[in-house]
Parts: structure tokens; sequence; C-alpha cells
């Protein structure tokens, strides 16, 4: 059976659920055989076993959360040479990507981002892929080398299946450094889900009027569950730190449910959200583009429509 | 210090962009270009750290570097009107449709023919969205990747940036010669002054072809690409969904339906 090599994500001995996306994706196209970075991997391997994964190469070396990327796209390359697999998976995010990057030149392969499928192919995986902000969707495939693939988050629901999850130990042989890393700084943890993988999205726009105004935002997303996004307007007047704005130039997200609140949907915004399952909008605009996108939408006053839903969403508690 | 910033031409991303139906390459002659706004960021990177090591007492020069067809060089003209000081155009039509892997060999090979201490793109494109070319060119130049910068310092030959994470940054130092990427907001892009377009015209700019930068022609264009395209169709526009009014019963309505679709 074809192995296919899945580079985890984790915080210590946590798993990231996109992994566990990738991991079931991998089980499509043969045995997934995770590539763990650092360490945790005894704590994080129940985790790997109950989606599937069939055995994790470990590398506990400290240099990989020392040093940027290269040491973990060394690390790939050398198992892409050691077992020949048939597909190479990575998330879809910024620092996957660049992992993805600089392995496609170690080994000359093509590398496709932002995949939303991946389904097997007569010459190999076809991967989906949405682009000019979700308006037109691209079949794509690699002719050359190994295929490398980054997986844009919420791609696949992860499913349970029986896995050994069989750690092996591995090391790099040669020597990957770069740049170093010298320290990581949280800005706020806050027990929201990460931007990017969350499964609920709330995002707030201009409507909000202000920083404070976009206090309501906060409340919804944490009645939900949910990551709070902003868009553009928000992050450029500084209502909302910056690194939460989705849209073009910001991050690009695809969750179960998006709820769209006082935001107009500019195009540049939609190119970050419209391939969202269900979306939700309220605006007091009824022109606003963004109610063409919207699976149920509301026009109204967000300061009026957003309490009353949070009403109801503790009546339902 | 000599600084390499690259920049790239891209359908404006308010307008309508397609594919054309015959090579599934990007259709760049229906639409306006103009400057990837994530490489405006970069420019100006540029521009601040060669002002910074000219009041050092420094020399130091900024260099554009497009690829792309005749018309990118309306891009390269704005760069130069921002403050740049020459430009370099790989120009060849041997180049259309390139990928990411075979577009980072094309600028590697130009990259290691003009010299570089720093070399500074913006993040990603908006056409393409990769986000991989830094990675890329650090990997075939060997020089560290000091990427998804917010704030760069530079200090004799150490770069010290912070690189954005998903919930905050990373301090990454590194020495030069290097290549830097950045993110939106690292700075705020000058706009160019008259007397900078009216300079913008005297500056030079080189054009290569294949050929001048020692680039292997079977190694890029479509041919040359590791990656292909199989079919592209435009997205089909979303099922009309409900649109209602608030008649003081809004977010109750909102609820019932997150309530059916089993979200609450």
């Amino acid at each position: 059976m074809a192995e296919i090599l899945v580079l985890a994500e984790h915080v210590d001995a946590d798993v990231k659920k996109v992994t566990l996306e990738l991991i079931t994706l991998a089980r499509r196209f043969g045995e997934a055989s995770v590539v763990w970075t650092g360490a945790g991997a005894e704590e994080g391997q129940a985790r790997l076993a109950e989606y599937g994964a069939t055995r994790v190469y470990v590398a506990a070396d400290s240099v990989y959360d020392d040093y940027v990327t290269n040491p973990a796209a060394e690390l790939l390359a050398q198992l892409v040479k050691e077992k020949s697999p048939a597909l190479v998976l990575v998330a879809g995010n910024a620092q996957g990507k660049e992992v993805a990057g600089r392995l496609a030149v170690k080994i000359d392969s093509g590398v496709l981002t932002d995949a939303v499928d991946l389904q097997p192919g007569a010459d190999g995986p076809v991967a989906e892929q949405s682009v000019f902000g979700g308006a037109t969707i691209v079949h794509s495939r690699v002719r050359r080398g190994t295929p490398i693939v980054a997986m844009r988050p919420n791609a696949v629901a992860p499913e349970p299946a029986a896995g050994d999850a069989a750690i092996e130990a591995v090391s790099l042989s040669a020597d990957a450094t770069g740049a170093r890393i010298t320290n990581r700084v949280v800005a706020e943890r806050s027990d929201r889900p990460e931007l990017s993988e969350a499964s609920i999205v709330v995002s707030g726009g201009r409507g909000t009027g202000g920083a404070e105004g976009f206090g309501v935002i906060e409340q919804l997303a944490d009645a939900m569950g949910a990551a709070v996004g902003a868009s553009r307007a928000v992050t450029d007047a500084g209502w909302y730190p910056h690194q939460f704005q989705v849209g073009q130039t910001g991050k690009t997200v695809s969750p179960q449910l998006y709820m769209a609140i006082g935001i107009s949907g500019a195009i540049q915004h939609r190119a970050g959200m419209q391939t969202s399952k269900t979306i939700i909008a309220v605006n007091k605009d009824p022109e606003a583009p963004i109610f063409e996108l919207a699976d149920f939408g509301v026009v109204g006053d967000l300061f009026k429509v957003v309490p009353q839903l949070l009403e109801e969403i503790g009546k339902r508690k | 210090m000599n600084i390499v910033v690259l920049v790239k031409q891209v359908p404006d991303t308010w307008a309508e962009r397609k594919l054309k139906d015959a090579d599934a390459t990007l259709d760049r002659a229906s639409v306006d270009g103009l400057i990837n706004e994530l490489d405006e960021y970069a420019i100006e990177e540029g521009l601040q750290i060669a002002e910074a090591q000219r009041a050092a007492g420094n020399e130091a020069e900024v260099t554009i570097l497009t690829m792309g067809p005749e018309k990118a060089a309306e891009s390269i003209r704005k760069a130069l009107s921002m403050g740049a000081d020459k430009a370099v155009h790989l120009l060849d039509d041997g180049l259309a449709g390139s990928d990411g892997l075979s577009t980072s060999y094309a600028l590697a090979q130009v990259l290691g023919q003009i010299g570089f201490d720093l070399v500074i793109a913006g993040s990603e494109s908006t056409d393409a969205r990769m986000g991989v070319m830094a990675a890329m060119l650090a990997e075939r130049l060997g020089v560290p990747q000091v990427s998804l910068a917010n704030k760069v310092e530079i200090d004799g030959t150490a770069i010290r940036i912070r690189r954005a994470s998903e919930d905050g940054y990373f301090e990454v130092e590194s020495t030069l010669p290097a290549v830097v990427s950045v993110v939106e907001k690292t700075n705020e892009p000058r706009y160019p002054s008259f007397k900078g377009i009216m300079a913008a015209k005297k500056k030079p700019v080189q054009t290569m072809s294949l050929a001048d930068a020692g680039i292997d022609p079977a190694l890029v264009g479509l041919g040359g690409a590791a990656t292909e395209v199989v079919d592209h169709t435009q997205r089909p526009p979303r099922q009309a969904g409900t649109v209602v009014k608030d008649e003081g019963d809004g977010g109750a309505k909102v609820a019932e339906f997150l309530a059916a679709q089993k979200f609450i």
C-alpha cells in the first residue's frame, strides 16, 4: 500500500485539528505516516491512532523549534528519499506553505497550495483549488516528482479509524538550520479557537462602528464557541488587531459556519470567506453584496439583532 | 548595501479575474495590472532600510526585480517613482505559464547574476496566493529565510525580525545575505511624489531575457512547470438564501435558523 507523509502540527502534545483532517485525507490514498517534529509525540500518539495513522516518524530534536522552516523541510526531503511516499500533505497555513515550498525545491517536485479537496486521479492526486477570491474553481495536478499538497484547514471532516500509530524514531542526517527563532511571543492567548481552523467564525465589519462596538462580536463568538474575524475596514481603523483580518490580503477561512456582522461583503472580503459552508449576514443595508452569499440574512441594526440572538442562544443552552 | 525588492504585477483584485480557456493561464491582458499590494510593503521596507543605511554613512541601493510581460513595466515605473534606484525586468515569452517552482528558479538565476545583500518580497501575491516564494528563494540561494516579517531591524550584518505567527509572533534573527518577506501593515507605503514620478523616467531599467540570465528554457514556462491545471470552471453562484427584514424579531430568526442547522 502506498505510503503518504503527513506533517503534523501540534502545540506540545496537543494535535491540531488540521492534522486529523490530513490523516483522514491521506487514508484515501494509502497508509498515513505522520511526521512529528519536536516533543510530545508519546502523548499525542493515541490521538493519531484514533484517526487511523499507521505510523509516526518522530524527530524529537529541538532544532525544529529553534529554526525557521528549513529543518522540517529537510526532514521531509530525507523521508521522501528513504520511503518514496506517493504524496506529502501539509497544512495550508502560512508556515505549512513555506515548508511545502522549500521541500519542493529540495526534491524538485510540484507543489499545490490552498487545496479544498484532493481526489485520486489517473495521473496522480487531483487537487481542487478555489482561486481569485473563490470565483474560479481549478483542478490541478503535479506532473513532476512527489506531489506536495498544502490543504486548506476544514477541507475535509476528520473521521476516526483504527490505526497503530507505531512510533519510529528518525533524525536529520544533514545540517539544516538558517534563521534562528530566539523568542516566541503569544499576543493574547484566548480560549477561542484559532481563526484559520475554527469550525465557526464570527466576523465584524465597519457596522460595529468602533472598538467598543466590536465587543458584541466577541460576545457572539464566545456564545457560539467561535473564532473572531474582522473585515479590513476594522483592522485598518485599528478597532481590532490586524492578525484577525479575513480577506484577500488577510486570512482565508473555510468554516462550517461564517457569520458576517456589519460587513458589506466587498470582493476583497469575500475572497477570504467565500468557501464557507453556511453563511449568515446581518447588515442594515439591504443592497450589501454579502446578502448575495448569505444562506440566511437579516436586514437590520446589528446592535438590536445580535443582543437578541445572544439572548436566544442563552435560552437554548 | 545591495537591496533587491521583488515586485509582481497582478490583476486588480477589484476586477473580474479569469483563466484563459486555451492554456489555463491567467488572463493578464483583459484586466488592469497593478503592483501586488503586499509588494508595496516590501518596496517601502527596502526604501526605509536604504535610507537608514545612508544616514549611517553606508552606501545603499534599491533594485526592483520583476518577472512578467511587457505590461509589467508600468509596475516597475511606479516602484521607481516611489524611490527605488533602478530595476531589472526579466522579460521573455518563454516564461509564460511558469509555476511557483519554475518562477523561483528563474528569479534565483537573476539574483545570482545581479548579486544582493538583502532580498525583500511581499508575503504572497494576490493572484496566485501561494505564499512560497521567499522560502523557495532562500532554499535555492542557500541563504537564511527571514520571512513573514511585520517588523524588520538591521544592525550591521545582523537582521532581526518579528515573524507573524497564528497567535502572536516569533523573534527571529540571522545574518545577511538573507531573503525577507513582509506581511501587510509592516509599514505605511509612501505615495510617489511628483518629483519621484519625474525622476523615475530617467532611472535605468535593464531588460533580461532567458539567455541573458542563464535560464534553461526547458525549466520554465508551461513546459517547465511541475504542476498543471487539469480544468477550470467559474464557480456557480451560491443558491439564493433567505433574507428577512428585522421587525424586532431578527435575532430570534437567526437563532431559529441556527437551531434548524444544529449550530446551537
